[in-house]
């Protein structure tokens, strides 16, 4: 129990004392702030020092064609490697992934021979014990492809179903890794014992899993008290003061992206937990504000530095290296009070202290009622940094119930120890929308995917055969969908199992199963286009359409149309609701997503031409974004667009991207901030879920195309993400600044 | 595609038919910050007679180019769009020339105070009459546009007297109404100090202005008037610098109170 933390901090006691419940704790404990920036400091010598080191060694990354080094002998896990610092002397937290900074570690039970193929482009070899060792067992994606039927494979290959996790980490589950501070390894063990103890009865598959898997989060606690040991820390008790929290939370967290290597791994919302520490310890006298800011600073750095070894394929995908540290920061209690707290502002504070960067990826939960300090603290990080993303905190908590939640990877909501998500990467539905149009054959090979779609040979398609034969495409894509989650899901839990995760989450977790859709712009620009226009079909001596011609204007996604931006909403719902009907694995609730991350890029070059005039080739708009150019009335009617798509349908996320430079925010300071305040208010007031704010000049990202060495943090917010600009690939590049960019003349 | 000079009477007439309820519209900007206080829907109107040698918009001068909108499609937007005006922002009719559809623009507006949306007329002065003095009327704020205040640099610079564009002002001021003076900063056009010290005499006593706007002249609409087919004449002038804006501010603030670089 508590014994010497709770005296010192005289922290109000609750259910959070007999049961494991952080959120509790929090409601009792902390400290809302009404007031401004003016208490915030700059970083501390230690810190500069720190961060310079780790800018010489993001340096040698770059120059090392992104990867600084591997361990091509160990098998990560929380044990596996010893301690590493930066420089030990000057952390005041401490904790690396491996023993030397930027060195990247091997993740092979999501599948060695992707392993392998990483370490091979960068002139390495796995060692030969490594790979042996496969040889006696199997990793996720062997399981997974011994389930796969000739169905999914084809799919798969197709493109049609895109990003799965399949060859790689899951991701997105959100340790609640909070309740390390709070109670200590010993306490999460006895709660998981006892756990263990009530699963008993006749031995359902549903019991004996669960009674395996608590056994081995009892195992990933006892191997983190361990890994404590190494940095000389006594994980098993609660932290007793406000840098052991820090120091705690990070641990906790720190043996999550040892073991695993997930897409997109999460913090959760450990800011204002934190507060009631530091604010106990600041009204003890016992630490100065210098000091707080540089637990944040510190820790943020930490974060900044997690790395993960992926391939180069991956890269193609989601660009810029990202681990998807999200941290998310304010919204309000359903009790009404606000979650903000001096920490919320120490978090954006690092920032500035070290400057811009995509990681961790920095969330602000956005109320109408969040206090103004924080508001206008907020659009001004903003405008400076362009490293905040925004979601609608009284959407989510309207919706979704829980007022203590993270956001797992881009924009999906989870509540925090409570439940967990399975993500599903996506379905490119434009080459759905192909498969409708070509007899369920893929529009760029003719393999006939899809059974039983009547053919169009009409020269000018038929909205009402169009729309007929695309819902049955839907049905059916959602159908294979579904079966691709449940062997992938299944698999990933026998093989990679999130042991050191799932150890602060409860034992038997309500579940997301987080589908999504990527190109829905496209969707809805090409069926208003059959619709309220004339298309002419191009197809080529197989049949195949190869082009379209829209003959007169077309109402188009993101200019506040409701005759199309219903479209966008009705399509979304059909093939939500489609997926619904789907038995999940382990009971998991049907989620959709509406996010693309990098790879809108990638989508565009394996698609075919579309109805919608888009050539075949061309990138899709990001997220839910309208598609580049097409809106032309502005920012407003195009943020407009896409508020109108129902949350309730999409509850795993609507990314959208709002990119502007800063003088179109206002002519000076003061209105650019009250602008983007009243933008930021409007939009969410209108239930628009997400927003990224990207505040920058077309010839600020020019430049940084041609000399990449002169901006090594300039951040650039993409779906759901930001990325570091120069590390994106060239083409990447080239398509942001493309990006629809709200440049008034 | 356009001449220079000005256009036959009748045309800009029929811009301003009483019975419409249409607007002759160019485009539409939702996410205004530059034309008034606030987050403004900015309509610019189609239409214009003066013949500004660094117009941004020439696109807009013909009278009888743009699209109808009915009156009501645009109070629909705007009324989506009141979340993001909050207490300052609103809707504000920019050109072209919006005094030319006086008439319309009158029952736009009426529309616009119905539902709770404030109204701004950011107008060169071109003409005042009665229509025009029922829609000032209407209009919460008035920006009105000082090309130059010599007469002979007017003509110069915009190809008509400046006579009309006093006269508006003086009908503002009688109304007791706001209004801001936006003046377009030209290097070698509309720079000279003594003029800037006539505008600011002329006005200093004005009671209904709240503030100065000084625009740096940009070449940002210059592919514009090359897609037209017409001659861009100030190609070889630059935006004014940060010095050469100062200086003009410091001036306009020995009469005004307000005065900033938008």
């Amino acid at each position: 129990m508590l014994n010497l933390s709770q005296e010192v901090l005289a922290l109000r006691e609750g259910a959070w004392n007999k049961t494991i419940d952080v959120r509790d704790f929090v409601t009792l404990n902390v400290s809302p702030y009404y007031g401004d920036a003016s208490f915030l400091v700059g970083a501390t010598e230690r810190t500069k020092e720190l961060w310079r080191i780790c800018l010489q060694a993001m340096k040698e990354e770059r120059d090392r064609n992104g990867c600084r080094a591997i361990d091509t002998e160990t098998i990560s896990g929380i044990t596996s490697h010893g301690p590493g610092y930066i420089n030990k002397d000057l952390e005041v937290i401490v904790g690396l992934q491996t023993d030397e900074l930027l060195k990247r570690a091997m993740k092979p039970f999501g599948g060695i021979r992707v392993v392998e193929g990483a370490v091979a482009e960068k002139g390495q070899q796995v060692t030969q014990r490594v790979k042996e060792i496969f040889d006696y067992t199997k990793d996720h994606n062997n399981a997974v492809f011994a389930a796969y039927d000739d169905e999914i494979r084809n799919y798969r290959s197709q493109g049609i179903l895109t990003g799965l996790p399949d060859n790689y980490a899951r991701g997105r589950i959100i340790g609640d890794y909070r309740r390390l501070a709070l109670y200590g390894i010993d306490r999460l063990i006895e709660a998981k014992e006892e756990d263990k103890r009530l699963v008993d009865g006749e031995m359902t598959e549903h019991k004996i899993r669960l009674r395996e898997e608590i056994t081995d989060q009892i195992i990933a606690l006892k191997d983190i008290k361990k890994m404590g040991s190494m940095y000389g820390l006594d994980l098993s008790r609660p932290a007793q003061n406000s840098r052991e929290a820090v120091q705690w939370v990070y641990m906790a967290y720190l043996a999550a992206v040892k073991e695993q290597d997930g897409a997109a791994m999460s913090l959760g919302n450990v800011s204002s937990f934190l507060d009631i520490f530091i604010e106990r310890d600041l009204a003890e006298g016992f630490i100065t504000e210098e000091e707080a800011q540089e637990f944040i600073d510190q820790f943020v750095m930490k974060l900044r530095m997690v790395r993960h070894l992926r391939p180069e394929a991956y890269d193609e995908i989601f660009g810029g290296d990202p681990t998807w540290v999200t941290e998310a920061i304010g919204g309000q209690f359903n009790d009404g009070r606000t979650k903000v707290s001096k920490t919320s502002f120490r978090f954006l504070q690092t920032l500035y202290n070290l400057g811009a960067s995509p990681e961790p990826n920095l969330t602000v939960l956005w109320s109408q009622d969040l206090p103004e300090g924080f508001k206008e603290f907020c659009a001004q990080v903003s405008i400076d940094t362009s490293s905040i993303q925004y979601e609608n905190d009284d959407l989510m908590r309207l919706v979704r119930g829980s007022d203590d939640y993270g956001i797992a990877c881009c924009v999906s909501y989870q509540e925090l120890g409570k439940r967990i998500q399975f993500f599903g990467a996506r379905v490119n539905l434009p080459k759905t929308l192909l498969m409708a149009l070509n007899e369920g054959r893929e529009e760029n090979s003719g393999q006939t995917l899809l059974e039983g779609i009547p053919s169009m040979e009409d020269e000018y398609l038929n909205y009402d055969e169009v729309m007929s034969n695309f819902k049955k495409s839907m049905v059916e894509v959602a159908r294979v969908y579904s079966k691709t989650m449940n062997i992938i899901h299944y698999m990933h839990d026998k093989y990679y199992y999130e042991k050191a995760q799932l150890a602060f989450v409860d034992s038997d977790p309500g579940i997301e199963m987080a589908y999504g859709i990527a190109g829905i712009s496209i969707i809805a620009d090409s069926l208003s286009a059959i619709k309220y226009g004339k298309v002419k079909a191009i197809r080529n001596e197989e049949g195949l359409t190869v082009d379209f011609e829209v003959e007169g204007d077309y109402p188009k996604f993101g200019n506040d149309d409701e005759r199309v931006d219903e479209i966008a909403r009705e399509i979304t719902r059909f093939f939500s609701q489609e997926l619904a009907k789907h038995k999940c694995y382990k009971n998991a609730f049907s989620t959709l997503s509406l996010l693309t991350i990098t790879s809108n890029v990638m989508y565009g070059k394996k698609t075919g031409a579309t109805p919608d005039g888009r050539k075949a080739g061309e990138a899709f708009a990001p997220g839910a974004n309208p598609m580049h150019g097409r809106d032309e009335h502005g920012a407003i009617a195009s943020m407009n667009s896409v508020a109108k798509l129902d949350y309730r349908d999409a509850q795993d996320g609507i990314s959208n991207t709002f990119s502007i430079v800063p003088k179109s925010l206002g002519s000076d300071r003061e209105a650019q901030v009250e602008n983007l305040v009243g933008l930021l208010d409007a939009y969410f007031g209108l239930a628009g879920h997400h927003l990224n704010v990207n505040v920058l000049n077309r010839e600020t990202l020019m430049d940084a195309y041609e000399h990449p060495e002169n901006y090594p943090q300039l951040t650039i917010r993409v779906s759901g993400y930001a990325v570091n600009f120069i590390r994106l690939s060239k083409a990447h590049q080239l398509e942001v600044i493309a990006r629809t960019f709200h440049e008034r003349m | 595609m356009i001449k220079d000079g000005l256009l036959i009477p009748q045309e800009v007439a029929q811009l301003n038919s009483p019975t419409s309820q249409q607007l002759r519209v160019h485009s539409i900007e939702s996410f205004g910050t530059h034309d008034g206080p606030g987050i403004r829907m900015v309509i610019f109107v189609q239409g214009c007679q003066f013949r500004c040698l660094y117009c941004a918009n020439p696109d807009t001068m013909d009278v009888r180019g743009g699209h109808f909108l009915d009156i009501e499609e645009l109070v629909n937007r705007a009324v989506k769009q009141k979340p993001y005006f909050r207490k300052a922002g609103g809707v504000t009719v920019s050109g072209g020339e919006p005094l030319l559809q006086r008439t319309i623009l009158k029952k736009l507006f009426d529309r616009l105070h119905e539902e709770g949306i404030n109204t701004v007329l950011d107008s060169n002065g071109r003409l005042i009459d009665q229509h025009a003095k029922d829609l000032l009327e209407v209009t919460d704020l008035l920006m009105l546009d000082v090309k130059h205040f010599n007469n002979e640099w007017h003509k110069k610079l915009t190809g008509l007297s400046n006579t009309s564009t006093f006269k508006v002002a003086a009908h503002r001021e009688s109304t007791g109404k706001p209004m801001w003076l936006r003046y377009v900063l030209v290097p070698g056009w509309s720079d000279q100090e003594e003029h800037l010290h006539e505008l600011g005499n002329h006005f200093k006593n004005y009671k209904t202005i709240e503030r100065v706007e000084i625009l740096p002249y940009h070449q940002l609409g210059v592919h514009k008037w090359e897609a037209l087919g017409m001659e861009y004449k100030l190609k070889d002038v630059n935006p004014p610098n940060a010095q050469k804006l100062e200086k003009t501010a410091s001036i306009f603030r020995s009469y005004f109170k307000d005065v900033r670089v938008n």
